[in-house]
């Protein structure tokens, strides 16, 4: 029973990663390649760390895998984030079948600023804010 | 947070009294330290909240693992189907999280579960524009980050 659980998540585990690799080939623009790598590998990795957990049954490496997969969860959706957002207004071309982008319009390539399309007269102005860099 | 470090130590207190130090001995310290923390509530104004907070979060981890699981079978599908299926965009979601701290925690969630990824944060705080592969339905798609922003804030407030 156990061997069948293990075998099934180490089994998905790698189906997951290797859902990854072919979608970095085969997905058309940057965006839609940091869809595919970052979660269906997260993914694959928390899968395979529970059959390690499963596998082993022991304190120590149990707690090892559960670190492992918080920190996975932690940091994948900020690498993908940051590595999204930095090819985006770095100048990235969209893929031909993107249907809309309401980024666009509301950015200023020369000042950096991005505005939210809600502003009325009022927060408009710039106000300084305690978290603005000095 | 208090209650959090309440259970905690309730927990080895169970665990060095019982003599028992393994891990599964801390769980039942755990949920023991719990159910003392549910009785004594209504007493303790320090504790406000903590009952509800944690069948909360389990029930928050279990939503989140599902549509974790069914995002990624659907972008898995399309990737291996010769035909592209999908309708990649950029739209402009007003955020109800406020702090700086509530903001992170959604545009991490956001960007874990397949089909949306976080862009940016419009400089005022109030929108978030988020890549979503999917835009077939574009209602239903801002449902479920609304519906997975509230679930997120409940956890915080």
């Amino acid at each position: 029973m156990i061997e069948t659980i293990k075998g099934f998540l180490i089994l998905t585990g790698a189906l997951f990663m290797l859902l990854a690799a072919l979608g970095i080939l085969r997905l058309p623009d940057l965006l839609t390649r940091m869809h595919a790598t970052t979660k269906a590998a997260a993914l694959g990795v928390i899968l395979i760390m529970l059959a390690v957990a499963v596998h082993f049954g022991d304190v120590a490496v149990v707690a090892r895998a559960f670190a492992i997969i918080v920190f996975v969860l932690m940091t994948a959706p900020v690498a993908a984030h940051v590595i999204g957002r930095a090819g985006y207004f770095v100048g990235s071309k969209l893929w031909s079948g993107t249907v809309k982008d309401e980024l666009r319009p509301n950015y200023d390539p020369l000042t950096h600023e991005l505005k939210s399309g809600l502003e009325t007269d009022a927060n408009a102005r710039h106000e300084p804010r305690d978290s603005d860099p000095q | 947070m208090t209650g959090a470090i309440w259970n905690l130590l309730l927990a080895l207190a169970w665990v060095i009294l019982s003599g028992d130090f393994s891990g599964l001995n801390l769980v039942v310290g755990l949920v023991f330290g719990y159910i003392t923390l549910v009785l004594i509530e209504p007493q303790v104004d320090a504790l406000k909240g903590y009952p509800v907070r944690v069948p909360r979060i389990l029930k928050f981890l279990g939503f989140f693992i599902k549509e974790l699981v069914q995002a990624n079978l659907r972008v898995g599908f399309d990737i291996l189907t010769p035909p592209w299926h999908m309708k990649p965009g950029v739209i402009a979601m007003p955020l109800e999280a406020r702090t700086e701290l509530e903001i992170t925690m959604v545009a991490n969630l956001i960007s874990l579960t397949p089909g949306t990824l976080s862009l940016d944060v419009s400089d005022d705080r109030k929108v978030l524009y988020i890549h979503a592969m999917f835009l077939d339905d574009e209602e239903e798609l801002r449902r479920n980050l609304k519906e997975m922003e509230s679930r997120a804030l409940e956890l915080f407030r």
